[in-house]
Order: structure tokens, then C-alpha cells, then sequence
């Protein structure tokens, strides 16, 4: 259980202007800006369930898991995981937790992955017996069998990236923490990895929040998703909530014969035309989308058509246009 | 316990792989020993009774100190600590259920120890087949010999403590190298790397010997040659480990200080 009420946290950064005068009179007076990084963030999270943490760059999603990994003091607010605050008793906590950091490294760089996770059991304290059970298994979910002799420096992206959830996972963590797990990686691996965290979470009842940028990892893992923006907690729902959100737009794409291009009345508008093909999106408010049809196919002949559903991407960058963030 | 043994050892093993890094350390140390040797030599032809010690105990004070350099040198700082403070890699250290001061130290002191394992060697070798008032003599006697392996131990504590001290400074400073470069040049002096101890003025000497730079070069190399011995030198050793307590005490006091307050920026 994680349960955060009410955290604040402010950074102060030392600004200056670009050029020679400013950075001179940066030297004898700086000026700082405080940065409001989480305003009042609040929110709960039951055992064993897959959460997406979703918002732009810069919208406090990292300091958020900094916050709850016990990296980071927040200025105020409680944070309680498992009946532990994570910054006051940091040692006990991270026992029960994993984390992995997209965009850093926890493998040794020059030893071998193998060497590496040795480490790890042994800083965690892991039983050798349990250590080479969950090894095993992870070897063969994630596929690392030739990778466990080689060093972190030579792997690809996505071996680096299986090698690092594998490491987050030889303790055992009740909580996984993941900022950016699949940044980089190609699709390949991304399914890999999505497969991996899913079963994860099925199995084991691992409780998993995500941070991410790739909306289909939302889709595919999250059962409820957060949105953040400038620092303060915007939504809180599953992706149908999210879709409800988005609006009524639909969008329909005809394909006519001829060279009569078809005009779209009321509660249409045209967004792409070239000739031939016809793109329209359809305020489903004010005209249904059988009306929409009859009205076009009325005017030429309609060869194909398609709906386009709004991808998840599209609706996200619609949050944040309504949400000003 | 075990996985601050485990750290250590990783940062052992790490270490002896950098050979060629050795080699020229070694070809370094060489020069600098006979220089030294040389430099004192034409004082003490000028006229042995104005040093408090004799030449054998210089020539033994110098080849020790080459060849256990590693152990006691404040030039010496691991890349990894430092680059994990200026580019955020802590955020994962912090992840881990160890303790950080604790981490830090132990992998300087493993980082000391590898280094001087890899050197010490093919140094203590020449110097004891060295022409007689050069060379590298035994040891006063076994209780000395004792003594200064004791006091060398505390010696690498004392040292890798205060090089703790300059990475926690870290936090603070980003970036470092004048840090570095004062610290070096002060402690060097201080604990009678550039000129031993006993050279100095008695009055400088008095105070010297109190400070935990003493501690963490000197006394040893006294020790072995027997220039400190009996009620003195357990006195040396009992400071040492003050000193050592004391350092641990205030690192760590530090480290969770700076910890409450670090930030790690961006992804």
C-alpha cells in the first residue's frame, strides 16, 4: 500500500543569462528561482496494482518516484509505504522495493552482468538458494542466458535494459518502481518488456508504477492511470475515464471515386483532403456518425472508409492543451 | 557486513585489472624514491648529527612510503563516486539498503588497498637489495614490525576517511578539482609526504603530531625503523584510532546531513 498526502517539493535553481556580463554579475549576485517541482500531491495505490504515471517533461514524475524510492526529502506531506516513510528509514524500505531508472545504469560497467547481480544478492542480503531460483526464472523470462558473462559496457540498449529489470528483481520487491522503462529500446523489446512486467504483476502481485512517455505502454500495462502536470496530481482514472476526457471527436476517412469531392455539412470538418481521399472529423455531439456517413456516400461514391479511433497519444496531448500544462 | 565485504572486493578486483596503470605508477615511484634518497643524502653528507634521523631510518622511511604510495596519498580519487555525485547516478546507490558513508568507504579503502597491492612489490624488492645505507632495512625489531603493520592499518582507515570527507564535499562543490588540488597540497605537507615529520621545527612538530594527518603517514613509517617505540609509540596508535573514530563520526554525521537535502535532477 502507498499512500502520499499532500507532499510539496521546491527546488531553488541558479538562473543566469547566456554571455560574459551576465556570468560576471552572476558571480557576485546569483539569482535563484524556486521551482515548485510537487504541489499537494496526494494519492493512494492498493497492493498489486500496474499504475501509469503520465505528464509532460518537467511535470514532477521523477520526483515523485525519487520521493517515494526515499531519495529525495520532500518539504512537506506524508508519504507512508508499507508503514514506512521512505526517507526517515530509507534502509528498511528500499529492502521491499525495486527500482529501475530508464536513462541511468545499475550494472557495473567493465565486470560482467553476472558480477553484477552476485553484488546486488549480496547487498540486499538474498539467501543464495532464492537468488538462483529467481535468477534462473528471470533468465529465462527476459532471455539473458548469453548476456550474464558479458560486461554492461558491451550490451545493446534493450539486452541493458532486460538485465536491468532482472537486477531490480533478485530481492523480490513487493513494489517496482519504473522511470521509463522502455525509453530507447525498439519494438521488439518493447514487447518483451511489457509481456515481462505484465506477468510480473499477475504472478507475483507486484505492485508496479510506471513512468513513461509511449502511451502504449499505458494501453498495454496500466490499470489506472495519474497525469501530472507543473506538480500537482491533474487526473485519476482508467484509460476509459481518460478516453471520456478526450471528447466526442471521431474521426472518419473516405476513400470516393470521381471528381466530385464530397462537401461535409454541419458538424463536420475537413481535415486532410487530397484528391481522392477525404479526412473529416465528426462532433459526435451534434451529428452522429451514420448521419455523417449517409450525408458524404449521398454525394459521391464511396469506395472505402475508415474510423480512426483517437490514439492514446492524440488524447494525452489533448490533456495537457486543456489542462494548460 | 558481508555486503560492504562484497563491495570492497568488487572494487579490488576492479582495480588490479588497470596493469599498465601500474606499471607506470611503479616506474614513477622508482624515480621518486631515489630522488628523495639522493636530495637527503647531500644533507646528511654535510653533517649527520644536525637530523634527527639516521640515514638508514630516511632510507627506510622513504622506500616504505613508495612502496605503500597508494595507502596514504590524497591525490587519488575513484571516478565512479565522483562521477555518480555530478551526473545523479546516486539515485540508484540510494535504491540500495546499505549504507552510504559506509559504501564510500569501503570501496576508497578497497581502491587504496588494490593499488598499493599492485605496487608494493616489485618496490620492496629493489630496495632491499639496494648498496647498504640506501636500501630498505628490516624491520627494528618484531615488536616494531608489529606495531607499524597495526598502525599502517589504521593508517589506510585515516586516509580513506578523509577522502570520504572530500567526496562528501561533493555535494556541495559539483565541481571539484581545486578542492582536490588544496587538499593535496596541504594534507602532503602536514603529514610528511613532501618533507617526514621529524625534520620540521620542534615547536611545528609538537602540534603536527597531533593532527590526524600524522596519523595517517608518518607514524607507521616510524614505527618500523623504531624512531618511535615504547610508551610513545602505543601512544601513536591510541591516536590514531581516535582519530580514525573521530573521522568516521563526522563523516558520517555529514553524509546524512548532505543526504536530507540532495536533489537529483532531470530523468
Amino acid at each position: 500500500m502507498i499512500e502520499l498526502n499532500g507532499i510539496c517539493k521546491t527546488f531553488r535553481v541558479a538562473r543566469r543569462g547566456a554571455g560574459l556580463t551576465r556570468a560576471v554579475r552572476a558571480f557576485v549576485k546569483r539569482d535563484y528561482q524556486v521551482i515548485e517541482a510537487l504541489k499537494d500531491v496526494s494519492f493512494r495505490i492498493p497492493d498489486g496494482q500496474m499504475v501509469g504515471y503520465i505528464g509532460p517533461n518537467g511535470a514532477g514524475k521523477s520526483t515523485t518516484i525519487k520521493v517515494m524510492c526515499g531519495v529525495l526529502t520532500p518539504d512537506s506531506g506524508t508519504c507512508v509505504i508499507d508503514g514506512r516513510t521512505p526517507w526517515l528509514e530509507r534502509k528498511q524500505h528500499v529492502q521491499h522495493i525495486g527500482a529501475v531508472f530508464g536513462q541511468r545504469s545499475q550494472l557495473w560497467w567493465d565486470v560482467p552482468v553476472g558480477d553484477s547481480m552476485e553484488l546486488i544478492r549480496d547487498i540486499y542480503r538474498v539467501d543464495k538458494i532464492d537468488f538462483r531460483t529467481r535468477l534462473d526464472e528471470l533468465t529465462e523470462l527476459l532471455q539473458l542466458q548469453d548476456l550474464l558473462t558479458t560486461p554492461a559496457r558491451s550490451l545493446s540498449l534493450g539486452q541493458r535494459m532486460r538485465c536491468e529489470l532482472a537486477a531490480s528483481l533478485l530481492h523480490a520487491p513487493r513494489i517496482l518502481f519504473l522511470d521509463e522503462p522502455t525509453i530507447g529500446l525498439d519494438a521488439v523489446s518493447k514487447l518483451a518488456v511489457r509481456a515481462f512486467i505484465k506477468r510480473l504483476n499477475q504472478q507475483h502481485g507486484t505492485t508496479v508504477l510506471l513512468t513513461t512517455h509511449d502511451m502504449q505502454d499505458i494501453e498495454a500495462l496500466a490499470q489506472r492511470i495519474l497525469l501530472i502536470g507543473k506538480g500537482r496530481i491533474l487526473l485519476d482514472g482508467t484509460m476509459q475515464d481518460l478516453k471520456a476526457h478526450a471528447g466526442t471527436d471521431k474521426t472518419l476517412i473516405f476513400t470516393y471515386a470521381g471528381d466530385n469531392a464530397p462537401v461535409p455539412g454541419p458538424g463536420m470538418t475537413i481535415r486532410e483532403h487530397t484528391p481522392g481521399r477525404l479526412t473529416v472529423a465528426v462532433d459526435t455531439a451534434c451529428i452522429s456518425v451514420a448521419q455523417a456517413i449517409a450525408q458524404i456516400s449521398a454525394q459521391a461514391e464511396i469506395t472505402d472508409m475508415e474510423m480512426a479511433a483517437v490514439s492514446a497519444e492524440e488524447m494525452v496531448a489533448g490533456l495537457y492543451r486543456e489542462y494548460q500544462i | 557486513m558481508s555486503a560492504y565485504l562484497s563491495l570492497f572486493r568488487i572494487r579490488f578486483l576492479h582495480n588490479l585489472q588497470y596493469r599498465t596503470a601500474a606499471l607506470a605508477g611503479l616506474a614513477t615511484q622508482y624515480a621518486w624514491g631515489f630522488m628523495r634518497l639522493l636530495a637527503l643524502r647531500a644533507f646528511y653528507a654535510e653533517n649527520p648529527a644536525a637530523f634527527p634521523l639516521t640515514f638508514a631510518q630516511a632510507a627506510d622511511y622513504v622506500w616504505l612510503q613508495q612502496a605503500f604510495l597508494a595507502l596514504y596519498t590524497m591525490w587519488d580519487y575513484d571516478p565512479d563516486i565522483i562521477e555518480s555525485v555530478r551526473g545523479g547516478h546516486i539515485a540508484y546507490d540510494l535504491v540500495r539498503p546499505v549504507d552510504m558513508y559506509a559504501r564510500w568507504f569501503a570501496t576508497t579503502m578497497a581502491r587504496r588497498v588494490a593499488r598499493a597491492a599492485l605496487r608494493c612489490a616489485p618496490i620492496l624488492l629493489v630496495a632491499f637489495v639496494l648498496p647498504d645505507p640506501m636500501r630498505l632495512h628490516l624491520p627494528a625489531s618484531m615488536l616494531a614490525f608489529a606495531l607499524y603493520v597495526l598502525s599502517t592499518m589504521l593508517s589506510v582507515g585515516v586516509a580513506s576517511a578523509l577522502t570520504t570527507l572530500v567526496y562528501i564535499a561533493h555535494f556541495q562543490l559539483l565541481n571539484f578539482s581545486g578542492l582536490r588540488l588544496m587538499v593535496a597540497a596541504v594534507v602532503d605537507m602536514l603529514s610528511g609526504f613532501t618533507i617526514p615529520l621529524p625534520f620540521y621545527p620542534q615547536a611545528l612538530q609538537n602540534v603536527l603530531n597531533l593532527l590526524p594527518f600524522a596519523s595517517m603517514h608518518d607514524l607507521p613509517l616510524r614505527l618500523y625503523s623504531g624512531h618511535i617505540a615504547g610508551m610513545a609509540a602505543v601512544q601513536g596508535v591510541a591516536l590514531q584510532a581516535f582519530w580514525l573514530a573521530m573521522l568516521l563520526l563526522v563523516g558520517h554525521w555529514w553524509m546524512g546531513r548532505q543526504l536530507q537535502r540532495v536533489i537529483v535532477q532531470g530523468g
